[in-house]
């Protein structure tokens, strides 16, 4: 089912959650809803779940009007931050709860409804469970038991806030794989919420970028990284150097490879990966010291530093890969020179 | 929770593990004190219902103005507790689950007949109800009679009742938050099948006690009831009031047997409160 948001605002007192917001996502799509804690992501979601009421705006679900529809009839899927699992009923009670409280006309009968939970149970990998009650799962276990709930009643939308957030590491990376493969599986449009620019990355086919109530960018992936709206949106996703060019330092960042014919602002933000070192020569005029640098796998975060400029601008990090690296051989105070291959401008 | 044993072989106290005499001084006074007021009164309250046997403790139990009583303060539990357990709910509702203007207003005025002396809860209704009060003209012109008969009684009892349940839903229910009920709405539930379904069965151990409590107070409420029951034999005593008038006319037997009932049904919701408490820390 495709979702359309046209105009939604929602205040809570004094405070603009959300201001204006125009969404349009297709019939099919994974997205994230990626943002900083307090930028509206979640009163998003649960506006487009009639979970909350939006104060203006309206909300389209396969192009039908469903601003004042009740929760209970938008034939939504919702999956909660604590998984709200009900604690006196067993696994398999929950996940039948939706089946179960259906009009007597629609609800189907206990041995249609006891198939339909096992096999729920088992896409998610858990169908040793049923007896068990919510206590006594691991989050994981209740993350899942909370998506199976929730696909009981064959949603044509599925709406997760932060799913991930509670978890372990090592879980949530398993999850993560798991809840896109399931995607493609089911190919119900879905929506999460989530924080993690990394996890928005990961798993989401779209990724909807939002900031202080307002959506600063939205497209896939890639197009995200690649090609940032503004200097937010470059900053919250990934790494990147901030530089602010005052005519002083640009020198040695012109030398570097920033073109400042190409400069559309007054900040540059370079990626860590955009930046390239060869080793200096002894009487090399380059000024750039290697300050230290830190393994995180495969590849290798490099702290460079300029002595001769004061403030913000002294310092870059660059990324590479351990391999190139090692070729370089640099140790801790080796003169090294910067060649930046891209930046991007903002104001 | 094992014990350390140290290199003397002797067990190692922790820091909150008190020398022997201060752990026995105040366990002593505790138990002392518990005998002197709560247990000897309670076994003093049998010894006179008993002491002239068992066949004047029936006896007077039987007399027709103490079972009038009895049946009084039945159906004074009877009108009260359900009213109450239903307004519990509605405000403990209301409060955790919605915003609105004199919420904070509403969550202290619940506890208003906890301040109150029981005298003045009483008082209110003769003022408003009382010949002479608000209402009386329209009362006596209509034919009802409120004060100095069962309604009077109803009214106050419930007054003095109403925070029992609402008291115990309250925290309870803020600290559920209301998670699962909203996804028992996501799922198709409707609010009707949400609240039996979700609520009911996650706040039953607690409305239970808090309706255990209302009823145990319905049950032996005196002072607001006296001021109000104008103390007419047979028809508008209740239990204690019946154990005071007996008292007054030097009936030991007729108080002390009368009394015996409360005491049981002292006992009996003790019991039953352990059993409602150890239930909810249960789950």
């Amino acid at each position: 089912m495709s979702i359309l948001l046209s105009n939604i605002s929602k205040n809570f007192g004094q405070f603009a959650a959300l201001h204006n917001v125009n969404l349009e996502i297709p019939e099919g799509e994974l997205v994230a809803l990626l943002g900083p804690s307090g930028c509206g992501k979640t009163t998003l979601l649960r506006i487009i779940a009639g979970l909350e009421a939006p104060d203006q705006g309206q909300v389209l679900l396969n192009g039908e009007d469903k601003t004042a529809e009740h929760v209970s009839h938008r034939g939504i899927g919702f999956v909660f931050q604590h998984y709200a699992l009900f604690r006196h009923m067993t696994v398999f009670d929950n996940v039948a709860f939706g089946l179960r409280v259906k009009p007597k006309k629609e609800r189907p009968s206990e041995a249609v409804i006891a198939k339909k939970v096992q096999s729920l149970l088992d896409l998610v990998q858990l169908g040793w469970l049923a007896d068990r009650f919510p206590d006594q799962l691991s989050g994981g276990q209740r993350q899942r038991i909370a998506l199976a709930r929730a696909l009981a009643v064959e949603p044509n939308v599925l709406l997760l806030d932060e799913p991930f957030g509670a978890l372990d590491a090592s879980v949530r990376k398993d999850l993560r794989q798991w809840l896109r493969n399931l995607h493609q599986e089911l190919h119900v449009t879905s929506i999460f919420v989530t924080h993690d620019q990394e996890e928005a990355m990961e798993v989401a086919s779209q990724v909807v970028v939002l900031n202080q109530g307002q959506i600063e960018q939205q497209g896939a992936p890639a197009e995200i990284y690649d090609h940032p709206a503004n200097a937010f949106v470059s900053k919250f996703i990934g790494q990147t150097n901030i530089l602010n060019v005052e005519q002083n330092d640009m020198a040695w960042l012109v030398s570097a490879g920033i073109s400042a014919d190409n400069r559309h602002g007054a900040v540059a933000h370079v990626r860590p990966h955009n930046i390239d070192l060869q080793k200096a020569s002894i009487n090399s005029d380059s000024p750039v010291l290697l300050k230290d640098w830190q393994h995180l796998g495969a590849t290798i975060r490099i702290e460079l530093f300029n002595p001769q400029v004061k403030g913000g601008n002294s310092c870059l990090f660059a990324e590479m890969p351990n391999e190139r690296f090692k070729q370089l051989n640099l140790n801790r105070g080796d003169k090294v020179v910067v060649n930046i291959k891209q930046a991007h401008w903002f104001n | 929770m094992h014990t350390l044993v140290d290199a003397h072989g002797q067990a190692s106290r922790s820091a909150l593990n008190d020398p022997k005499w201060v752990r026995v001084t105040l366990t002593s006074i505790a138990v002392a004190f518990i005998l002197l007021f709560l247990c000897a009164p309670l076994v003093l309250v049998l010894y006179q219902a008993f002491s002239k046997g068992l066949d004047a403790y029936i006896h007077a139990l039987s007399d027709p103005d103490a079972l009038a009583s009895v049946r009084l303060t039945l159906l004074v539990a009877v009108a009260t507790v359900p009213l109450n357990t239903v307004f519990g709910i509605a405000a403990a509702w209301a409060i955790t689950r919605f915003d609105f203007r004199g919420k904070s207003l509403l969550t202290t005025l619940i506890d208003l007949p906890f301040s109150v002396s029981p005298v003045i809860s009483g008082l209110i209704f003769v003022l408003m109800f009382g010949a002479q009060g608000w209402f009386g003209e329209w009362l006596s012109a209509h034919d009802i009679k409120v004060i100095f008969a069962t309604p009077g009684i109803i009214l106050a009892t419930i007054f003095i009742t109403f925070p029992f349940v609402a008291r115990e839903l309250i925290p309870l229910m803020q600290e559920m938050g209301f998670e699962e009920e909203e996804a028992a709405l996501s799922l198709g539930a409707s609010g009707w099948k949400t609240f039996f379904l979700v609520t009911l069965p996650n706040i039953k151990w607690a409305l239970l006690y808090g309706v255990l409590l209302c009823n145990a107070r319905a049950m032996g409420e005196f002072g607001a009831v006296s001021v109000v029951s104008g103390h007419i034999r047979g028809l508008t005593n209740t239990l204690p009031l019946h154990i005071e008038v007996s008292y007054n006319e030097y009936d030991v037997i007729g108080a002390f047997s009368s009394a015996s009932i409360l005491a049981a049904l002292a006992i009996v919701t003790l019991i039953l409160k352990s059993f409602l408490e150890w239930k909810q820390g249960k789950g």
